[in-house]
C-alpha cells in the first residue's frame, strides 16, 4: 500500500474515467449519493443470464470515488452476479493499491455499496 | 494583536508545530486557560449545581452561575435571559419545539428565513412546518452574497410567526447586522426573530439588546469554549410564557402522580444535568477572547479575508464565493476547477493545512450557487497571512497533481 494517495493510475481514471456513459435502457439503474462530499452517480447494469454483460457510470465526484468507478465497472464487466456478490470491501481498497484514510472511506465504497444495493435488487 | 503570542497560548500548536489551522468555523482550537479550568473543575470541585450543602457543591454553583453571568454580560442580555444547552444545534431545536408547543401554530402560518441558514435553524424549521402545516418562505441573496433585506421584508406577511435569520454565514462569511427594519417589520407583524450567533458570536461584538432579537443562539467551540456546550438566549417576557420541550429533574416547581409546574427560567430549560464543566470553561473563552479584543479579533480576520481574496482570485481556475471583505466574519470559500474540493482538502491536510470540503451543513446554499461543495478556509486569532500562503501553495499543489 502506498502511503501517497493521488498515484498516477488514480489520477489517471479520474481525468480519463473508463466506462463513463449513461445507459440506454438498462436492467438497473442505481443511484449512488454522498450529499456531505457532493458526490453524486447513477450505477448502470445490463444484467443476462446472471451474467453484468455491461457496466457504465454517470455522474461526478472527487478523485476517490470517480477512481472506483472507473475500475470496479472495468472489473465487473463479464462477471457473473454470483462473484459480484462475492466482491469485498477489501477487494475494493486492494485495486485502489492506496492507503484510504478514514475520511475518505465513504468515497471509496460509494460505487462499491451501490453495486451491491442493485445486484441485491435482483432478486 | 502579537499572533506569535497568542499561538503560544493553544497547546495544539506545540503537538503540532506544522499545524496550519483554517477550519476555526467548524470548532476552534483551545487556549490552555479554558483547558485548565475544564481540569480544574472535574479535579477539585466536581459536584452537581444547585442541589448539593457542601463545599464542592457550592464551588460548582457559584462558578455556574458566575459563567451564567459573563454570558450574559458578554452578548448584552440580563442572566435570567441565558440558558446553557449542549451546543448551537441543542438550543435551536429545543427553541423551535418550544415555540411550536407554546403557540399552537396553524397550517398557513409562515416563518420566513434565508437562502444562507446553516441545517442547525433550518432543519428544526422543516420539523415544525411539517407538524403543524406551515409554510417556509426564503429570502435570496444579492450578487454580493449579502442577504436581500429587501426581499426578505417583502417575504413577512400578519401570517409570519418566525423570522430566522444567520448573524453570519458559515460558507460565504457575510455579515447580517443589519436587521432593524426586519426586527420591526417582524414584531409589527407579532413574529419572533431569530437569530444564528453561531459563526458570529466570538467572532465580532454582539449585542442582542441593540439587535433587538428575540433568540440567539450559538456554541462555545467556534469560540474558544469546549465542545457540549451552547446557549439559547430569549427575552425574559417571552421565557416566561414558553413551555418547556424537555422536561426532567431540576426545572419543577411541584409535581404530582398527574402533573407538574415549571419553575421560572432559565431553570425551567435546563432538564437534567447540564455540561457544568462546559459552563464553566465557556466564561474563560469569553474571558480570553475579551482580553484579545473583540473588535481587534474582527478587524484581524477581515483582513485576512481580504489578503485571502486578493490571493485566491488571482489563481486561475479559482472562484471564490464571498462578498465584501468589510463584511465577512473571516470565512473564504471557493473551488478550484478540475479538482474535487474533497481532494484539494486531502491535499492541503498533507501539507498540515486544515481546511474544509463539502456543503458545510449548508446545502440550500450551494444548490444556490450551482456547486456540489466547495473548499472552506475559515481564519481566526491564531492565523497569518502566511497562513494563507501555505493554503495558495496546496492549491496550486493540487492543479498540479491534476493537470490533464
Amino acid at each position: 500500500m502506498s502511503e501517497e494517495i493521488y498515484k498516477q493510475n488514480i489520477i489517471d481514471h479520474y481525468n480519463h474515467p473508463r466506462n463513463k456513459a449513461k445507459m440506454f435502457e438498462p436492467d438497473i439503474e442505481q443511484v449512488a449519493k454522498n450529499p456531505s462530499c457532493g458526490d453524486s452517480y447513477i450505477l448502470y447494469l445490463r444484467v443476462t443470464d446472471e451474467t453484468i454483460q455491461d457496466a457504465t457510470f454517470s455522474g461526478v465526484g472527487c478523485a476517490i470515488s470517480t477512481a472506483v468507478s472507473s475500475m470496479l465497472t472495468e472489473k465487473i464487466k463479464g462477471m457473473s452476479v454470483q462473484d459480484a456478490k462475492k466482491i469485498t470491501k477489501d477487494d475494493i481498497f486492494e485495486m485502489l493499491k492506496i492507503e484510504i484514510s478514514i475520511g475518505r472511506e465513504k468515497c471509496a465504497l460509494l460505487l462499491f455499496n451501490a453495486l451491491h444495493d442493485a445486484l441485491n435488487s435482483l432478486e | 494583536m502579537n499572533i506569535d503570542e497568542i499561538k503560544t497560548h493553544f497547546p495544539q500548536f506545540e503537538a503540532n508545530k506544522e499545524l496550519v489551522y483554517l477550519d476555526t468555523a467548524a470548532t476552534s482550537l483551545t487556549p490552555q486557560i479554558v483547558i485548565d479550568e475544564l481540569h480544574d473543575y472535574y479535579k477539585n470541585f466536581r459536584a452537581n449545581v444547585h442541589r448539593g450543602l457542601y463545599k464542592e457543591a457550592e464551588e460548582a454553583t457559584k462558578k455556574y452561575e458566575e459563567a451564567r453571568r459573563a454570558v450574559a454580560d458578554f452578548i448584552g442580555a440580563k442572566e435570567d435571559e441565558i440558558i446553557f444547552c449542549a451546543g448551537a444545534t441543542h438550543a435551536s431545536n429545543m427553541l423551535f419545539s418550544a415555540l411550536a408547543d407554546t403557540h399552537r401554530y396553524t397550517e398557513g402560518d409562515e416563518i420566513v428565513t434565508t437562502v444562507m441558514e446553516h441545517h442547525a435553524m433550518l432543519l428544526p424549521l422543516q420539523k415544525i412546518a411539517k407538524e403543524k402545516g406551515m409554510k417556509i418562505k426564503t429570502a435570496p441573496m444579492f450578487e454580493d452574497f449579502s442577504i436581500n433585506h429587501l426581499e426578505l421584508e417583502n417575504l413577512m406577511s400578519t401570517r409570519t410567526k418566525i423570522v430566522a435569520v444567520t448573524l453570519a454565514s458559515n460558507v460565504l462569511g457575510t455579515i447580517n447586522n443589519d436587521l432593524h427594519a426586519i426586527v420591526e417589520k417582524a414584531h409589527k407583524a407579532g413574529a419572533v426573530v431569530v437569530l444564528d450567533g453561531t459563526a458570529a458570536v466570538g467572532h465580532m461584538k454582539v449585542d442582542v439588546f441593540s439587535l433587538g432579537v428575540d433568540y440567539m443562539f450559538f456554541s462555545g467551540h467556534k469560540m474558544c469554549g469546549p465542545t457540549g456546550i451552547g446557549i439559547l438566549f430569549g427575552k425574559r417576557k417571552l421565557l416566561e410564557d414558553l413551555e418547556p420541550s424537555y422536561v426532567g429533574g431540576g426545572m419543577v416547581e411541584d409535581v404530582t402522580e398527574d402533573g407538574a409546574t415549571w419553575r421560572e427560567a432559565p431553570e425551567r430549560f435546563e432538564a437534567g444535568t447540564q455540561h457544568i464543566a462546559g459552563a464553566i470553561a465557556l466564561q474563560k473563552a469569553i474571558f480570553y477572547v475579551e482580553h484579545v479584543g473583540l473588535e481587534d479579533i474582527e478587524n484581524h480576520c477581515r483582513k485576512l479575508v481580504q489578503y485571502a481574496k486578493n490571493k485566491l482570485e488571482k489563481l486561475e481556475g479559482v472562484t471564490v464565493y464571498t462578498g465584501k471583505p468589510e463584511n465577512n466574519i473571516g470565512i473564504v470559500s471557493f473551488t478550484v476547477e478540475g479538482v474535487h474540493p474533497h481532494d484539494v482538502a486531502q491535499i492541503a491536510g498533507k501539507q498540515n493545512v486544515a481546511v474544509r470540503a463539502g456543503h458545510h451543513c449548508a446545502l440550500p446554499l450551494h444548490k444556490k450557487l450551482d456547486v456540489p461543495a466547495t473548499v472552506r478556509a475559515s481564519f481566526y486569532i491564531y492565523n497569518t497571512e502566511k497562513d494563507i500562503d501555505a493554503l495558495v501553495a496546496c492549491i496550486e499543489e493540487a492543479k498540479k497533481v491534476f493537470q490533464k
